[in-house]
């Protein structure tokens, strides 16, 4: 096995035992983004230089015993709705083509802080809008399982690097399935930490009360140790969490080795039948009997206000990215585009806009503005918010039945590239798993089932945990993890070949 | 439109008068309403700004708690009430000094609502009632370059200023205020006169109307008399003196008079004041359906000020205005009338200074209010803004006092105050004021006299002491006033004795 095949986990302890450096390890990662990136165009941004020098330090603190943390030395891809310093964040969109952010998000100089190499920036849908990372203003993302595919989106890019082998871990954002439809259909897996418990600062919003950072590895133990780094209060976050984030990778190693007895599952009844793929649902359907087979008591539940989700999350992402999305005005920073003639400040920040903003972005600012307008509000935006309230008192009612929800991730598997990119709707369905758990501000979890029968593709099962009770997550789903088997591995690829 | 102005008499036979004030106060924070930059004015322009006042990508605000805490206290002295619960919201429009293109603000859920300020004009008391006052952040300063009017249109570029960006307000807003007659400027004044004695007893701003860190709105209509309805109304924008005040007031309301009696209606829309002549002119057309899009800004959890907190700085608020006048009337020893014009001047606060510097009431009261009061109305400014402060005018009067000026030296030393010519030592020095008492210099002045009036000291030497009058009027003008008239008078009866 070469060293890129490693898991975080299996690199930690070969850096601590003195087996490889950090360097090596980030040279070998370089070299397969060199040898692959070329047809999975998972970054935006390689920075050698950079993750070299890093790792050069890293391996010196090592040998004076004075390694910053665990995994100190383990190189990251970093999606590139974070901001760095020093290194370009551009969200996929052309509009803030070359900036290069003054400060560091507070997740990046946690990860910084603790030795990590940063790669480089990875692709993704423009501000995150979408789930093929078609919209990419850079061009997308190829599904490194099947380059005709789509990878997942928006971080088509940090799943891509993940299920390449570009990275053993990658930063991810999830505001209605960002993190884990992508971890679905590229076989990796992927969090969507409980709102609040890892700091948004420095994160570009699409939708702020949606966002939320996460980790996206190729197990559930190496997800556990990147979120319990990444996590905990931020003061310059005023919606972050004061409790700590804590015992995630002691719920993994408790759930792999273990059972499932005590422990209830509830299937969601609402995301199953019409519109759901064949293929993916024997999948799942495996996943919920081996459920059962570890111990766990597994009951049908049902979350009636889900159906309207979807509805709810495209009034009130709209109008928060519609707002968000007005600072891009050429004044301070990005694309300027100045029209012929005498051009007032208007005229620029048009012309500007016109030019810098892709057409779903467009799409959407549009919608949340005709959502936030006077006479308009109460009807779209106010509606919007009492669903969401209804989204929460079903997962409080689910939870009091059960300990964690479980559902596919996504309805289908990897679809090709274009095969959806005019018709937005249908785009918008992939998400329609994910989406209760941003409304509702609870984690969720993607992790590989198996691959599906009708196209050898990777489906996804997605467990969902009450808020601040990641760890459930955690714990069954390293132990559905361990009785399903390994989905993903580099011969599978066809990028390897 | 030509404007036909009506006599003030003439519009109260046909109109009653309404009008509201919106008064936005920069709080005097050491640091910024969302951020950790320094809120002092006069910086190098955009020396104090950090990526949330800039509005970077990726930036969060975090609520100053002082200024919370400045804004109830603000509350509380307008008699208002305290929300338990309330929101930020952003108002979204687009301005190029605008960091994130909304303004982080308070929108239908204001921390402070109901509250009142009873005001008097000429002896009669006026209850203007407050609707709410509301946090926001200020916007950066824009100064347009070239251009006739200093204003954006015609401008060949213009320079932003973030520096002002994000520094914390309170907006206050009246309800309409009606009742008035022709009273409505004299009120209009005296509410913020009174305001801006509240706020700077709260010591929570400068409230320097010529800085721009207390900046009025005068909204005002016109409705037929008697008919108890509420006119179309015109906003004056940034009518930022007191005295500005009163004649915004007074002109819209002859303006508004005119365009009524020919007929025709109000067009609802800002003007903007011109200092130097009292008018207005038309700004920008305003509707009720202006379209902020308001919404509650997700980056900010709610503000839920703690009672016993709202309680304690209660219990710990300065002395009413209305108790401390009454308590320097008794104290001071002036008349009701007295006591009256100094209030509707302004100079309470100024002349309380003065006396806690050593000055007598009396003393402080007489330059306050007749040298001090006349220079301020030559130059058409408030006493405050004059530029003399009640250090000065202590420091003045310990020299009266003390017999080295006289009160005629002592006006000259003002005007060398009001010119810039430096402090008072320097004044008196460069311009030579210091009373002569010197015996050399003023027996020679006396021979002088005696000399060119021989008949006048024959009397004296006859006995007529009342005569040494004449003496001493020549001796005072020989010496340019600078004599010491008591010591002259005793050189004269010494050398006639």
């Amino acid at each position: 096995m070469s060293i890129i095949e490693k898991t975080a986990a299996e690199l930690i302890d070969a850096l601590a035992a003195g087996e490889t450096t950090s360097v090596e390890l980030t040279q070998a990662h370089l070299d397969r983004i060199a040898a692959v990136d070329g047809d999975v165009h998972a970054f935006l941004h390689i920075d050698a230089e950079g993750a070299l020098s890093q790792a050069a330090a890293s391996d010196a603190r090592r040998a004076d015993g004075n390694a910053l943390h665990a995994l100190d030395g383990v190189p990251i891809a970093v999606k590139d709705v974070l901001t760095t310093t020093g290194l370009p964040t551009t969200c996929g969109s052309k509009i803030l083509e070359g900036w290069i952010p003054p400060y560091d998000a507070t997740v990046v100089k946690k990860i910084k802080a603790a030795g990590l190499p940063i790669l480089g920036k990875t692709n993704m849908d423009e501000f995150a809008m979408g789930s093929s990372t078609e919209h990419s203003a850079y061009g997308p993302t190829k599904n490194p399982w099947k380059l005709d595919r789509i990878p997942g989106g928006s971080g088509g890019g940090s799943a891509a690097a993940v299920a390449a082998f570009e990275a053993p871990l990658a930063l991810g954002t999830d505001t209605g399935g960002s993190i884990r439809q992508p971890g679905a259909v590229t076989g990796t897996v992927g969090v969507k930490p409980t709102y609040g418990s890892v700091s948004r600062y420095g994160l570009v919003a699409l939708a702020n009360s949606l966002d939320q950072v996460g980790p996206v590895t190729r197990t559930v133990l190496d997800s556990a140790l990147l979120h319990e780094l990444i996590g905990g209060h931020d003061p310059l976050d005023s919606t972050s969490t004061t409790t700590p984030v804590t015992g995630l990778v002691d719920a993994a190693r408790a759930g792999a080795t273990g059972d499932l007895k005590g422990v209830k599952v509830g299937v969601i009844k609402e995301l199953a039948g019409e519109g759901w793929a064949p293929d993916v649902m024997a999948k799942f359907n495996e996943s919920v009997d081996l459920l059962t087979k570890l111990g766990a008591d597994v009951v049908e539940v049902s979350t009636p206000s889900f159906e309207h989700a979807m509805a709810a999350y495209y009034l009130i992402l709209p109008a928060e990215c519609s707002s968000n999305l007005a600072k891009f005005d050429a004044m301070r920073y990005g694309l300027r585009v100045t029209p012929d003639g005498d051009p007032s400040a208007e005229d620029v920040m048009k012309a500007s806009r016109d030019a810098g903003f892709g057409d779903e972005v467009k799409r959407r600012i549009i919608l949340g503005t005709y959502a936030l307008s006077s006479g308009y509000y109460d009807a779209y935006y106010g509606q919007a918010q009492k669903i969401r309230t209804l989204i929460i008192e079903d997962f409080k009612k689910a939870f009091e039945q059960v300990d964690v929800l479980v559902s596919p991730t996504s309805p289908s598997t990897a679809f090709p590239l274009g095969a959806k990119l005019d018709d937005p709707l249908a785009m918008y369905m992939q998400d329609l798993a994910t989406i209760p758990a941003n409304l509702a501000g609870t984690p969720g979890i993607s992790i590989p089932a198996g691959v599906s029968d009708v196209d050898g593709l990777p489906v996804g099962v997605q467990l969902l945990a009450p808020v601040l009770e990641d760890a459930r997550l955690y714990r069954v789903g390293a132990a559905l993890e361990a009785a399903i088997g390994p989905v993903l591995s580099i011969d599978k690829l066809e990028v390897a070949r | 439109m030509s404007e036909t102005l009506v006599a003030f008499d003439e519009v109260l036979e046909r109109y009653d008068p309404a009008f509201g004030l919106e008064v936005h106060v920069e709080l005097n924070t050491n640091t910024k309403m969302f951020c950790g930059c320094p809120a002092t004015f006069g910086g190098e322009p955009n020396s104090q700004v950090c990526p949330t006042c800039l509005g970077l990508p990726g930036s969060m605000p975090v609520v100053n708690a002082k200024a919370v805490e400045s804004a109830i206290r603000i509350g509380l002295a307008l008699n208002g009430s305290i929300a338990e619960w309330c929101r930020f919201a952003r108002k979204n429009y687009f301005y190029p000094d605008m960091p994130k293109n909304f303004q982080t603000s308070q929108y239908d859920e204001p921390i402070v609502y109901d509250g009142y300020l009873d005001v008097e004009v000429e002896g009669e008391t006026y209850r203007v009632e407050i609707e709410r006052a509301h946090m926001e952040e200020d916007t950066g300063k824009t100064t347009h370059i070239g251009g006739a009017t200093g204003r954006i249109h015609g401008a060949d570029y213009s320079l932003v200023d973030y520096n002002r960006a994000g520094i914390p307000l309170i907006e206050i807003v009246t309800r309409p205020i009606i009742g008035t007659g022709a009273k409505a400027p004299l009120v209009a004044k005296a509410y913020v006169a009174a305001l801006r004695e509240i706020l700077l007893g709260l010591g929570v701003s400068d409230v320097r109307m010529d800085q721009g860190s207390m900046r009025c709105d005068v909204n005002l209509s016109l409705s037929p008399k008697d008919s108890g309805e509420l006119g179309t109304r015109t906003e004056t924008k940034n009518v930022n003196s007191l005295r500005s005040v009163e004649r915004a007031v007074r002109f819209e309301m002859s303006r508004h008079a005119g365009i009524l009696d020919a007929g025709e209606a109000i067009f609802q829309e800002t003007r903007h004041f011109h200092e130097d002549t009292g008018t207005t002119s038309a700004g920008r057309p305003k509707s009720d359906a202006d379209d902020y899009r308001y919404f509650p800004e997700p980056d900010l959890v709610p503000v839920a000020p703690a009672r016993e907190w709202v309680e304690e700085l209660r219990a710990s608020l300065p002395e009413r205005t209305a108790d401390k006048r009454a308590r320097l009337q008794v104290e001071w020893g002036y008349s009701e009338l007295e006591m009256r014009d100094v209030w509707a001047a302004g100079a309470l606060s100024l002349i309380e200074a003065t006396v806690a510097e050593g000055a007598s009431a009396q003393a402080a009261r007489k330059w306050w209010m007749a040298e001090l009061s006349r220079s301020a109305n030559d130059r058409g400014v408030e006493l405050a803004e004059l530029g003399v402060t009640p250090v000065q005018v202590a420091e003045v009067q310990k020299l009266v006092d003390g017999g080295s000026l006289t009160d005629k030296l002592a006006r000259q030393v003002f005007e060398g105050l009001l010119a810039g010519e430096g402090t008072v030592a320097e004044i008196i020095d460069a311009r030579g004021l210091a009373v002569v008492s010197d015996d050399g210099a003023l027996g020679a002045a006396v021979d002088e006299a005696i000399a060119a009036q021989p008949a006048v000291a024959d009397k004296i030497r006859g006995g007529n002491q009342a005569a040494a009058g004449a003496l001493i009027g020549a001796v005072m003008k020989s010496t340019g006033g600078k004599a010491d008239a008591k010591r002259v008078r005793e050189l004269i009866l010494e050398k006639l004795a």
